[in-house]
């Protein structure tokens, strides 16, 4: 079947083998310092180009969140120290869009874990039709997310909607709080499940048949099978899974702003950031907010590799 | 035993049906509305009644979103162009060369995999309308490249840590030029690697809306998604629900091309630079 998602065993890659026996500088060979050359000269626009545009922006965002910075009086810029943190941590619109953002990417990646398992099963198990299934599957991951929250949104405008019919008749959820954030939660799981199931499924390809077999004749029941064998066996999968999504999730920001535009205490961080910049115009607090944000995120990075003690993607796995 | 086999044929069926279901309705659905004449909008069929293409005249007809196509194809094209070659050089070299640093450079593009938009768009604001480049292509084009150098760097390094470099060293014992293994074998392994990278980058450049609303401010960058977020009725008292699903078809398309033609090869890049990276 060559469908079928590519053998699971991968060989250590190379650096691994490279750096535990990494030569002796004095005697570094003509060719070896010649691989070097070429290794840096081959990487060298990939980095300074990051660099430019990732590591000088964050600089300059700090040095912009020290400022009182707001377009509207350019003149009146001047430094003011940690002040707009203290502004913006001291502000309940922050703790709003900090509670809500965290809710939705815990709820969401805990249904798309959820889901996306079962769907990577599917896909997996799947005996006919499995070209249609991944084909299907990928549309939702490829589809522009404006145009998909729109789809949502129509679906729950009233009158116009398939799902609004559903409703008793005069309840527009999108315009209340609770059941708009549900709505948000919906529009972001249907998008992003199926990556997360494509990351599941290529952790269930590293599952070996006979292991699955050996434990059915040792009697092992399905749930048995999934929870002692294959779960184990995926962990590195899922953790990147999580990972990943979980960053992913927490800077929500298409779906929300179509859907509600962040109205009803529905903003998330990003929103807030993006209201503050570009409806008040203020540079300073903008930056002070998109500085809380990188900061939050690398928390949740680290807390991850932390707890889990887990090769971080692109690391070795450990197994 | 065949009854048994039939009741497993029809539970796989069934959660098929589901899944396939699940993932296309939505699309169905903003497409059948680009269908309907306004006056049928809101009739709740999931196939219009009475088919129209005006939604779609309609669109075109305003340069508001030709033009934001235009830049929609334009943008993303450039952008995947330098992403993918300037990540095949990189990938290249941490899948093949050895040389210190190259765990700096992995970490590194991990870390900008992870970063989080918003956190550059007001200094990427501010710094793009001080040398003058806000609101132009190459202000879009440079953070989607970025932003799409790990994607690109992770995949093909998988990819091309798959490819059997020894066959480069057969080649030239049997006596091709070093140029000529290049090309006869590496080239045309490596080209579907390359290829399903593109695509992966151009899909994410395609999608990108925050960037597209912050960095420009008319239409002369502005991209679809964008556009489609400011659009606005043909007069005050008519909703854009047609023009917006019209436009929404429109920009879907290229993606489901690309995911019926391609769809082996994306699972195998997405998942190759995610899961084994």
């Amino acid at each position: 079947m060559s469908t079928r998602a590519r053998p699971a065993a991968t060989p250590p890659p190379p650096e691994a083998r490279t750096e535990q026996a990494g030569p002796d500088r004095a005697e570094l060979s003509a060719g070896a310092r010649q691989e070097r050359r070429l290794g840096w000269l081959l990487c060298a626009p990939a980095v300074v180009v990051m660099i430019a545009v990732t590591a000088y922006p964050i600089g300059y965002a700090v040095y912009l969140s020290l400022q009182r910075y707001d377009l509207r009086f350019p003149g009146r810029a001047e430094f003011v120290g940690l002040s707009n943190y203290g502004a913006v941590l001291s502000s309940p619109f922050w703790w709003d869009a900090f509670w809500v953002t965290l809710f939705i990417t815990a709820v969401s990646v805990a249904i798309e874990l959820v889901l996306g398992m079962g769907l990577a099963l599917v896909m997996h198990r799947t005996i006919f039709w499995r070209g249609v299934v991944r084909t299907s599957v990928l549309v939702p991951y490829g589809i522009v997310t404006v145009v998909a929250a729109f789809s949502w949104q129509y679906a729950w405008t009233p009158e116009l909607g398939y799902l609004a019919e559903l409703l008793p008749s005069g309840e527009a959820p999108l315009t209340e709080q609770w059941p708009a954030l549900w709505l948000i939660i919906l529009a972001e799981v249907w998008k992003t499940t199926p990556f997360m199931a494509l990351l599941l499924l290529a952790g269930l390809a590293l599952v070996p048949e006979e292991t699955l077999k050996a434990a059915m004749v040792d009697g092992a029941t399905a749930w048995q099978r999934f929870t002692k064998v294959m779960v184990p066996l995926m962990k590195p999968a899922i953790l990147v899974a999580l990972l990943f999504r979980t960053l992913d999730a927490f800077r929500i920001f298409d779906n929300i702003y179509i859907l509600t535009a962040g109205a009803q205490g529905t903003g998330s961080v990003s929103i807030l950031g993006y209201d503050n910049l570009f409806t008040a115009l203020n540079l300073g607090i903008g930056s002070a907010i998109s500085v809380l944000i990188f900061i939050c995120v690398g928390i949740i990075a680290f807390t991850f590799v932390k707890l889990f003690g887990t090769a971080a993607p692109g690391a070795e796995v450990k197994r | 035993m065949a009854a048994v086999g039939r009741t497993h044929a029809t539970r796989w069926g069934v959660l098929n049906v589901v899944v396939v279901l699940y993932a296309l309705f939505p699309v169905w659905w903003i497409a059948a509305l680009s269908f309907k004449d306004p006056s049928t909008l809101t009739d709740g069929n999931y196939i219009p009644t009475d088919w129209t293409w005006e939604n779609y005249r309609g669109i075109f007809e305003t340069a508001e979103f030709t033009r934001a196509l235009i830049n929609s194809i334009g943008i993303a094209l450039i952008a995947t162009v330098i992403a993918v070659a300037l990540g095949t050089m990189a990938a290249y070299a941490v899948a093949r060369l050895r040389f210190p640093g190259k765990r700096v450079l992995i970490g590194m593009s991990l870390l900008i995999a992870m970063f989080p938009p918003i956190s550059l768009v007001s200094p990427l604001f501010n710094i793009e309308r001080i040398i003058g480049i806000f609101d132009t292509w190459i202000g879009l084009i440079i953070p989607y490249m970025t932003f799409s150098l790990p994607l690109a760097i992770y995949t093909l390094s998988a990819f091309f840590r798959e490819i059997p470099w020894d066959l480069e060293k057969a080649a030239k014992v049997d006596g091709a030029t070093p140029a000529q293994a290049f090309r006869l074998v590496i080239v045309p392994l490596a080209a579907p690697g390359v290829f399903t990278t593109a695509i992966l980058v151009f899909i994410f450049c395609w999608n990108d809306f925050l960037f597209a609303i912050s960095l420009t401010s008319t239409e002369s960058a502005r991209t679809v998604p964008a556009a489609i977020a400011f659009f606005t009725g043909s007069s005050q008292f008519q909703q854009p629900t047609g023009s917006i699903a019209a436009a929404a078809v429109v920009i879907t398309i290229p993606i489901i091309v690309f995911v019926l033609l391609f769809q082996r090869r994306i699972v195998a890049g997405l998942t190759s630079g995610a899961v084994k990276g």
